[in-house]
């Protein structure tokens, strides 16, 4: 996917004066909060649960190598290939030679957030073949000529019921519906015919077993069990990092994506698949592919930030960050967006490309509290923030600020002094109603607020006065 | 007990009042206050600018100011969980600091949570007659674990009623230098405070940092709210209210 994130500030604004996305995004935060803090209570221990979950992908991570052939050994011995790419373009590619191997003419997908990073479809559609999107979000976006996904898993959110009807009307020339379950309706009709017409099925991959080779898709639609059951051929796309030891993992890990992710105790379906279709079997694919993918996850892993490779992708960061709820997901300018995008954009396009992201934040640490893996994300933006300033990514006159400010503030005489000078001129400033309208060089706080104006004098003078004086009588 | 003073340099310069609150309330609660007179900044403005050099001499400097008080106490959950939660990752490479930053970190408290569970503070000197409404300013309240403590004081001042706004831990759009840097998103996160707040029908808005505070009345007075009272915990509690 082209890289938009140097433009976050600007998208920022855009989208903040979207009426329409305001309203949109105004209904859907709470509905998520809400519902992941009611399906918690469900669980005796979420924290202890939490923690384990930590654990499991931690234990993961720290020997990723052992875990990836063992992952490899057993999908091979149940008859599937596994296949590692190291850049976007190599998963194109492989995907493209897997089509040719097997003749194929017509692609479904379901929802897979790694083929966004490569812009898989249109490399599909560039070597002639036809590709459907069959996660309802994911399908809403590809008629409306590949908008990009504002979120992880719900990736049309941004968009409203009424500007759905009105896409559906325009695309598939039918009368324009109202109701989401007749417009849930006519797509389903729709999709069924590509389903049946198509001869491989690409879908993303939420976790894969080392100890099974399989791999675990989380949906509610069934879209990825019809995708990799009716094609002849299936192709799982995910990152290096999605590997975890066994199937019991898969039982804790189950417990909290669902809840953190949609407050349901479990999604509607949960697919858990291991090798090709067997002599007499029913179901399944006759080839089946698993597309490792690495790209710029290695460097992540060696990196400070290689907490973020834990993540689960269930979005909750996003849900509850204030940041993400006020500006949605495309002003991220990139797949992932909210605190996880923060973190990962600058680490696979480069910092220099994404630099306002890891700064986008309050830091309020809603996202680190929620996280049902426990990475601290505040952290690892702050550890990007250092990247940057070592680097003098930021505004020369940010760092001099900061250099400033500590020069002073390491010599508490001239400290004082200036602080002093600093306060009165500020005091000048302060209207009759005790706020400033205009700060010289604080157009970033005064074009949207006043600043209550200081009293005049520091702390500092004010108690030394008080103390120097002999003690007033009671 | 002698218990160390940070005042912050956002109340140094801003609103020394609320220092002098925390004074009379540290005192009402039986606590020898120190104000160590070299204190300046915290460094968590250069901390969160990835400015970690300054950071590093800034904590230095501050651990050397209160390691010699029993207790450090903040009117801020925001400074205080700086130094509670952050200064030790500052010094990773230098066992000494860092273990100096954890023993100072071990003894730091936000204000409300010093006197309720320290001093166990029993009447508060502050009086004031109407409603209510608690901002949980972030640092406090997933730093610090500050949440019942303020709300534990204000329940002992009669005449004063607590109307709970929604969304009340939701980050007001503060953020240090974030308010600066991104100001359209910062004041947008602001006025949606502003508007729980105002839902909220209460007299005035409580919170224990100065930074939300300026944010929050900066936004509800160019909203062209002047009645809504905006005040530091520590204020209410001490009866110095401006």
């Amino acid at each position: 996917m082209q890289v938009a994130s140097m433009h976050f500030k600007e998208r920022a604004h855009a989208k903040l004066n979207d009426a329409q996305l305001q309203r949109n995004l105004g209904k859907m935060q709470g509905k998520f909060i809400a519902k992941r803090r009611a399906s918690l209570t469900e669980l005796d221990d979420f924290e202890g649960t939490r923690e384990a979950g930590r654990a499991i992908r931690q234990r993961a991570l720290d020997n990723l190598d052992t875990w990836l052939e063992t992952f490899e050994a057993s999908a091979t011995r149940r008859g599937a290939t596994v296949l590692y790419a190291q850049t976007p373009a190599e998963v194109n590619q492989l995907v493209l030679e897997i089509a040719a191997r097997h003749g194929v003419n017509k692609i479904i997908k379901s929802k897979s957030m790694v083929s966004e990073e490569s812009g898989l479809d249109h490399a599909i559609e560039a070597a002639g073949m036809a590709v459907v999107e069959t996660d309802l979000g994911e399908y809403i976006l590809q008629i409306n000529d590949y908008e990009p996904p504002s979120h992880i898993i719900g990736p049309a959110l941004h968009k409203s019921k009424e500007e759905v009807a009105e896409l559906f009307h325009l695309r598939h020339g039918t009368e324009r519906k109202d109701g989401i379950e007749e417009l849930c309706r006519e797509a389903r009709q729709v999709l069924r015919q590509h389903y049946l017409a198509a001869d491989m099925g690409i879908t993303g991959g939420n976790f894969f077993v080392a100890e099974t080779g399989s791999v675990v898709l989380v949906t509610n639609e069934g879209n990825a069990t019809l995708a990799t059951t009716l094609p002849k051929v299936h192709v799982a796309i995910s990152g290096i990092e999605k590997v975890v030891p066994t199937l019991e993992d898969i039982a804790t890990l189950m417990r909290l994506l669902p809840r953190s992710a949609t407050g349901q105790s479990i999604s509607n379906y949960c697919d858990l698949l291991t090798g090709v279709k067997g002599k007499g079997e029913f179901h399944g694919a006759e080839h089946m592919y698993f597309i490792v993918v690495d790209c710029g996850r290695t460097e992540v892993l060696a990196s400070d930030v290689a907490e973020a490779l834990r993540c689960i992708r269930c979005g909750a960061c996003m849900n509850h960050c204030p940041v993400y709820q006020n500006v949605g997901g495309h002003s991220y300018g990139w797949v992932y967006p909210g605190p996880i995008g923060s973190v990962l954009t600058p680490m696979y396009v480069g910092l220099e490309r994404a630099m306002d992201l890891p700064e986008a934040s309050t830091l309020c640490n809603q996202c680190g509290v929620v996280c049902p893996v426990k990475i601290p994300l505040p952290d690892l933006l702050r550890k990007l923030r250092e990247k940057s300033f070592d680097r003098a990514l930021r505004p020369w006159h940010e760092r001099a600020g900061h250099r400033i400010w500590t020069w002073f503030a390491l010599r508490p005489r001239l400290y004082a002094t200036a602080s002093q000078a600093g306060v009165r001129l500020l005091h000048l400033l302060t209207r009759a109603d005790g706020m400033v309208r205009s700060l010289p060089f604080g157009g970033g706080w005064t074009d949207g607020r006043d600043m209550p104006g200081p009293a005049g004098r520091t702390f500092r003078e004010l108690y030394r006065a008080r103390h120097a004086a002999p003690p007033k009588s009671q | 007990m002698r218990v160390g003073l940070f005042v912050t340099c956002l109340v140094d310069l801003m609103r020394p009042s609320i220092g002098f609150a925390a004074i009379k309330l540290l005192e009402a609660g039986g606590a020898e206050v120190f104000v160590p007179p070299t204190q300046t900044c915290c460094g968590q403005p250069a901390y969160n600018a990835g400015d970690r050099a300054d950071a590093v001499s800034l904590a230095r400097k501050l651990v050397a100011e209160f390691e010699g008080c029993d207790y450090l106490v903040a009117p801020s959950g925001s400074c205080g969980g700086m130094i509670k939660t952050h200064y030790a990752d500052l010094f990773g490479n230098d066992p000494d600091m860092r273990d100096r930053a954890a023993a100072l970190a071990a003894k730091t408290y936000e204000l409300t949570d010093f006197l309720v569970n320290v001093l166990k503070l029993g009447d508060v000197p502050g009086r004031f007659a109407g409603s209510v409404t608690y901002h949980d300013c972030c640092a406090g309240l997933r730093e610090m674990g500050v949440k019942e403590q303020p709300r534990a004081l204000l329940a002992r001042m009669p005449g004063l009623q607590l109307e709970e706004m929604s969304e009340c831990e939701m980050c007001c759009g503060f953020g240090g230098t974030f308010a600066i840097k991104f100001g359209e998103i910062s004041s947008r996160l602001a006025d949606n405070k502003c508007q729980h707040v105002v839902n909220s029908g209460a007299d005035a808005v409580i919170l224990g940092d100065l930074g939300c505070m300026l944010n929050i009345e900066g936004r509800l007075r160019r909203r062209g709210d002047t009645k809504t009272k905006v005040l530091h915990v520590a204020e209410l509690l001490a009866g110095e209210t401006q």
